[in-house]
């Protein structure tokens, strides 16, 4: 399934949020790709479809228009401004032909997922009521609040949650991620999606879709950007093109009579190739005005923006809107949940700290030991740390010898092992205490300080106790704590230089999130936090001013989610939540809000980068086109032709090749989006000032300059 | 001390000047528009128009009332030209004829003071007084009070009210160009402007050949400093500052720049108090100094070198200059009236050379932002900042904002109609009068000097500002009534979409900055703003510019 290997081609915790490792390059423009793109952007050719696109619409009705007069009076020069003329709307058409055309195969594959399922309907179902009547349904016909059954084999027929039951599910279809999931009734892990298959047991299954809106059709007319909307910003763009193009169009326009009364005022000057006494030919001044509006953002403008959704969908990221993606270009405050996102979702045993003259390796072994057959996080956490402060090897349980392991239990709070003659316990402080006390050891005075600091630092004590032919006694402490996953301190320094504020979300006391906040480099935190506490939160910042994201996957958090500017609901989390969110992670990996920013803002730079350069280009274009137009009039005006371009056919002609080539080439930056290193505004706007200001201005002069050189070889050229 | 040491430390002095009076008379204008206490004069006035001054006006009531007042105001010049030889100190003039009393009207109502007419031989002096010097004042004190209501946009906070523009109108012109003016015309006085209400006919002297002139005077001073200050530019005299009875001397010349340039400069610090920020109005008052001074320089250049065979001759192109101003001041004044949207001229910039002639277009091309009018500099120059902000805000990976506003769909549609309006009117008119009979027949020259005329004549009029090119005949119906259009389309749409930006921006909340945040007050901003006016703005026009001053003038 394509899917499963897109997602294997791109890992899901890709760290930087910009450039893409590998994969997306592959295939991104091969000659393949424009090939199988090309019917469409012919078919795009249609005026109907290019309305929306008034930039690109203007050079089609001025090709069309050259195209007649060329017909009319053919040359040779006449006859290719034209070719290039229709080339430069096919050009535009192609760039959004093949952004589109790498979302279809996605759409595709979905679609089949989709197709031929059927329901096994219940009637009368309800939790622990009599055998419900099962029917056999097409899954279209199902609504909301249907219950269906679903048995391993098959394929779960619409979304919904889990009612009854519990069941491995292979999510693979959506998330192209492999490995089976748990999904069980109650709970945040409750959701199931259309096209999943369950692969053990059979759980019943409640309908929350409605028909048609599944999260499969969504996922189909994203990746295949059909009925795309508009995003705001876009919209302000298209504004400020239109604008520019109508200046243009009124600029060539009202040339035509001035360069009539001009000719007019010196009769002696024999007409030429651009003018003659009826003013500038027709195919001259559609050059002129092609080139000069903005037609390389004009043609990448919509490829820019169905990248962006395909960027996120690549990083297994579905965008419920534009918007949605444009707004996490501009969040202010994420807000990031502790586990799971800042730390890794386990406690860690960092130290061990032993009282009463014990030796600490005398402590790490007892504790080791009484973690061996502790499968926990912690468990196997303390087992590597005794190995790798003391040496320790870790024994198998099976190597011990009339061990009998005592299992953790919420009633002693302790696990441990009995060896022959020698017990060990490990657990909560006041149940080794108690234990310790029970059998006529005695606690050592410093226990009650050790504890007291450990867990004021943000950390849980976990207390070791023996007892052996010795007595009892308490052998120390064991120090663990959250720990913060690598690399979190640097990703929050760069949000810093970014102008984004991080506030981490945490159940923890406030002492202990202070701590955590501190090493992980958060600006702030939000310490017991309740749902309640998180929406009020969210709110206060919206009012002053600021976009906030945050990442959610209970169904408690789906009023936080529908408030936050961008929500990012959890796959593995409950429908409420994502309902609420505007974007789902299939990954699941809260990490990713991080990367979504990234991808937001990388979007709105690649549109004001092209729009840049796109303006700066015309500087060039001028010096080629204007002393081309006026120099059998105004001979002096070659002064303005620096480039030497070889004759005014050629310069014009050049020009417009040019104008036209620089959108093909710039469908990989459109598609690739601009590279975005997280940094502050001044120096980010520097850099890219100088590449596609400075580039703008420049890269025309060469480029026209080098066309002209071969052009000037084709026939009507001089 | 050689010319160009003179031209030099006459330009030096003149912004010496600007910089100390920026930040004083930057805050005393602060103060006027955000004072709440009214004096008993202004209350009076109030009470006598009726208007409630403490109401705060929406966008649009706001320009309504510019609108409404505006156009009372060409109503009555229109009448008061038209009956004049009805009217005490008349002088004996006929009635101005119909095309022309409109043309003058809105002329003087837009702030342009394109003159089709001869003053000393057209207007008696209590149509200069009453009429067109109130109208200098008051069109003035509307360009201020539209750039404070955008000034307001930008500074509050989910409210509709952009101010009171009766107020903003009134405080304008009382407590800010009424005073300056005052010193102003005592100091031209000093300086041997008349000051008059002498009939020309009283006024005969015996020249030095024996035969006899007659000398018009008038109440002259009184005009000229409010001209200069109000970036007016409509003079008493045909010959405008070039007449040695408005500008006698070397330094009134000097004095009168720095009238034309005070308020446009000082209207930046003005906006920085506004926004709570002083440097983003340094930022936009460098953007104008840097334009400024680069015009200013160029002209001069051009103007100073030259290789035709009589400026060689002479050392620059003395041609149309006034013996007492030199070549190079008369520059400066060329540049800073045609940067300012002021009409005055103290040389004839026809007769300048073609590259030289063409600065003074270009200068009026970018839209007179560089500083510009008082108050329609610094609007226009704060659209042009807007638009270079969605550009460069978008290179910085967030939705554009600046001082706190997001720019989004709405405001650069504003921005764009704004920006465009002045680009059409020049284009389609050159375009027209060149298409026509009638546009053709006023042209003095043919060929490529021709065509500068008409662009000129149609760059000033559209821009407001009012300086004539000379030597297209525009005393005609057809470019009376065509200017007269350019005029007062050319000032009044941008305006109300100005106040419509003022009034989007206002209902906004406001975006903390951050780091992320494109900073606005840095040299990369001002670089940039400069570059979307010179690239955006002047570019558009050069197509237009190779067929006429391009033309002449490379070779």
């Amino acid at each position: 399934m394509s899917l499963q290997t897109r997602a294997a081609r791109t890992p899901a915790r890709t760290p930087s949020p910009g450039g893409r490792p590998g994969g997306a390059r592959r295939g991104l423009l091969g000659p393949g790709v424009l090939a199988a793109a090309l019917p469409d952007a012919l078919r795009k050719l249609d005026p109907r479809t290019l309305w929306r696109n008034p930039v690109m619409l203007i050079v089609e009705v001025g090709a069309a228009w050259s195209t007649v007069l060329a017909s009319a009076r053919p040359s040779w020069f006449g006859w290719l401004a034209v070719g290039w003329l229709w080339l430069t709307v096919v050009f535009a058409n192609l760039a959004e032909a093949v952004a589109e055309g790498r979302g279809r195969a996605q759409a595709e594959t979905l679609r089949r997922a989709k197709r031929d399922m059927v329901a096994r309907r219940l009637t009368g179902w309800r939790p622990g009521g009599p055998d419900p009547r099962e029917e056999t349904v097409p899954a279209p016909e199902l609504r909301q609040g249907d219950h269906v059954v679903v048995e391993a084999g098959e394929t779960v027929p619409a979304d919904g949650d889990v009612v009854e039951g519990i069941a491995s599910v292979d999510e693979s279809a959506i998330t192209g991620e492999s490995a089976p999931v748990i999904r069980e009734s109650g709970g945040d892990r409750s959701a199931v999606t259309g096209g999943t298959r369950v692969l053990s047991d059979r759980i019943v299954v409640e309908v929350t879709q409605r028909p048609g809106e599944s999260f499969i059709d969504r996922m189909i007319s994203l990746v295949e950007g059909s009925n795309r909307q508009r995003t705001p910003n876009e919209i302000a763009l298209n504004i400020l093109l239109a604008a520019l193009t109508i200046i243009f169009v009124l600029a060539v326009a009202t040339l035509q009579p001035m360069a009539i009364y001009s000719m007019g005022a010196d009769p002696g000057v024999p007409g030429g190739l651009a003018l003659d006494s009826g003013g500038i030919t027709g195919i001259v001044l559609v050059s002129l005005l092609v080139c000069l509006i903005p037609t390389t953002i004009g043609a990448l403008l919509s490829a820019i923006g169905i990248a962006g959704m395909d960027r996120l969908v690549q990083r297994n990221v579905l965008a419920m809107s534009g918007r949605a993606v444009e707004a996490a270009g501009d969040v202010d405050t994420l807000l990031l949940d502790k586990t799971g996102t800042i730390t890794l979702g386990d406690r860690q045993a960092a130290a061990f700290l032993p009282l009463g003259g014990v030796a600490e390796r005398e402590l790490a072994d007892a504790a080791q030991l009484a973690s061996l057959a502790d499968e926990t996080p912690e468990g196997r956490s303390v087992v590597v740390l005794a190995k790798r402060l003391h040496g320790l090897r870790e024994r198998t349980p099976g190597e011990l010898d009339g061990a009998e392991w005592v299992p953790f239990t919420a009633r002693t709070r302790m696990s441990g092992v009995d060896l022959p003659g020698r017990r060990l316990r490990k657990g909560a402080a006041s149940a080794v205490a108690a234990w310790a006390r029970e059998r006529g050891g005695d606690v050592p005075p410093g226990l009650g300080r050790a504890v007291e600091e450990i867990s004021s630092s943000g950390g849980t004590p976990l207390v070791v106790g023996e007892s052996g032919p010795a007595g009892t006694r308490v052998l120390g402490v064991i120090h663990l704590k959250d720990v913060v996953k690598q690399g979190m301190a640097e990703r929050f320094a760069e949000m810093r230089a970014m102008g984004i504020r991080t506030v981490m979300i945490t159940g923890d006391n406030p002492l202990t999130a202070k701590a955590i906040a501190d090493e992980a480099g958060v600006d702030d935190f939000l310490a017991e936090a309740t749902p309640e506490d998180k929406l009020a939160l969210i709110k206060r910042e919206q009012e002053g001013g600021r976009l906030v994201a945050m990442t959610g996957d209970g169904t408690n958090d789906a009023p936080a989610l529908a408030q936050a500017d961008v929500g990012v609901a959890m796959n593995t989390g409950t429908s409420a939540a994502k309902e609420a969110g505007n974007m789902v992670d299939l990954d699941s990996d809260p990490t990713k809000l991080i990367e979504i920013v990234g991808i937001g803002k990388q979007l709105l730079i690649t549109r004001g980068a092209l729009t840049t350069f796109s303006i700066a280009n015309d500087i060039a274009k001028y010096f080629a086109i204007i002393p081309a137009l006026f120099l059998t009039l105004f001979p002096g005006l070659d002064t303005l032709n620096v480039m030497r371009l070889h004759s005014p056919q050629s310069a014009i002609l050049s020009a417009v090749v040019f104008n036209a080539l620089v959108i093909v080439a710039l469908i990989p930056l459109a598609l690739r989006g601009v590279r975005y290193r997280p940094g502050g505004a001044s120096a980010l706007l520097s850099r890219n000032l100088a590449v596609y200001g400075l580039g703008g201005i420049v890269a025309p002069f060469i480029g026209i300059k080098l066309i002209d050189l071969f052009i000037q070889f084709l026939p009507g050229m001089s | 001390m050689s010319s160009t040491t003179a031209g030099v430390l006459f330009l030096g002095s003149l912004v010496l000047a600007l910089v100390l009076t920026h930040r004083p008379l930057g805050d005393y204008m602060y103060r006027v528009y955000s004072g709440t206490r009214h004096t008993r004069v202004e209350r009076w006035i109030y009470r006598l128009v009726g208007v409630r001054p403490d109401a705060d006006q929406r966008w649009g009531v706001y320009a309504r009332a510019v609108l409404a007042f505006s156009v009372v105001g060409v109503l009555f010049l229109y009448g008061f030209q038209r009956l004049q030889n009805r009217l005490l100190l008349s002088l004996g003039m006929d009635p101005v004829k119909p095309d022309q009393a409109w043309n003058t009207a809105v002329s003087f109502v837009t702030n342009t003071n394109w003159q089709s007419y001869s003053g000393e031989s057209t207007m008696g002096h209590l149509v200069q007084m009453t009429g067109l010097a109130v109208q200098n004042f008051v069109s003035a004190a509307v360009g201020m009070a539209v750039a404070v209501a955008l000034m307001r946009g930008f500074a509050r906070r989910r409210t509709e009210g952009l101010g009171n523009f009766w107020v903003d109108l009134v405080r304008g012109t009382l407590r800010i160009l009424l005073p300056i003016a005052f010193l102003g015309a005592v100091a031209l006085v000093a300086g041997g402007v008349v000051q008059n209400l002498q009939d020309p006919a009283d006024h005969t002297v015996t020249t030095v050949t024996g035969g006899s002139q007659t000398l018009p005077g008038g109440p002259v001073a009184s005009q000229e400093a409010i001209k200069e200050l109000g970036t007016n530019g409509g003079g008493f005299f045909n010959a405008n500052s070039a007449h040695p009875f408005e500008n006698p001397t070397s330094w009134t010349n000097w004095l009168e720049m720095l009238l034309i340039l005070l308020i446009p400069f000082a209207l930046t610090r003005t906006f920085g108090r506004m926004v709570r920020q002083p440097r983003q109005g340094y930022a936009i008052a460098a953007v104008m100094g840097l334009l400024a001074l680069v015009s200013v320089a160029l002209t001069m250049t051009l103007q100073a070198v030259h290789h035709g065979t009589v400026p060689t001759a002479v050392g620059a192109a003395a041609e149309g200059t006034e013996a007492r101003f030199g070549v190079l001041d008369s520059a400066v004044f060329a540049a800073v009236t045609t940067l300012t949207s002021t009409g005055a001229v103290d040389s004839f910039h026809d007769s300048y050379t073609s590259l030289g002639g063409m600065m003074t277009m270009l200068n009026m091309l970018l839209g007179e932002v560089a500083p510009g009018g008082v108050g329609s500099g610094l609007y226009g120059m704060l659209v042009l900042a807007v638009i270079t902000v969605f550009v460069a805000g978008l290179m910085v990976g967030r939705t554009p904002e600046y001082l706190g506003k997001k720019i989004g769909a709405r405001e650069i549609k504003l921005a764009s109609l704004y920006f465009l309006v002045m680009p059409a009117l020049v284009l389609a008119g050159t375009g027209a009068a060149a298409a026509t009979g009638h546009g053709r027949a006023g042209m003095l020259n043919s060929g490529p000097h021709g065509l500068s005329e008409v662009l000129y004549a149609f760059t000033s009029a559209s821009n407001n500002n009012g300086s004539a090119f000379a030597g297209l005949t525009v005393n005609t119906v057809w470019y009376d009534t065509a200017l007269g259009l350019c005029m007062a389309v050319g000032r009044f749409l941008p305006i109300v979409f100005v106040l419509a930006l003022a009034g989007s921006l206002a209902r906004q909340g406001h975006t903390p900055e951050s780091d992320g945040t494109l900073p606005t007050h840095r040299p990369q901003f001002v670089g940039m703003v400069a570059g979307v006016t010179v690239v955006l703005v002047a570019l558009t026009f050069l197509p237009v510019l190779a067929l006429g001053p391009l033309a002449e003038g490379v070779h």
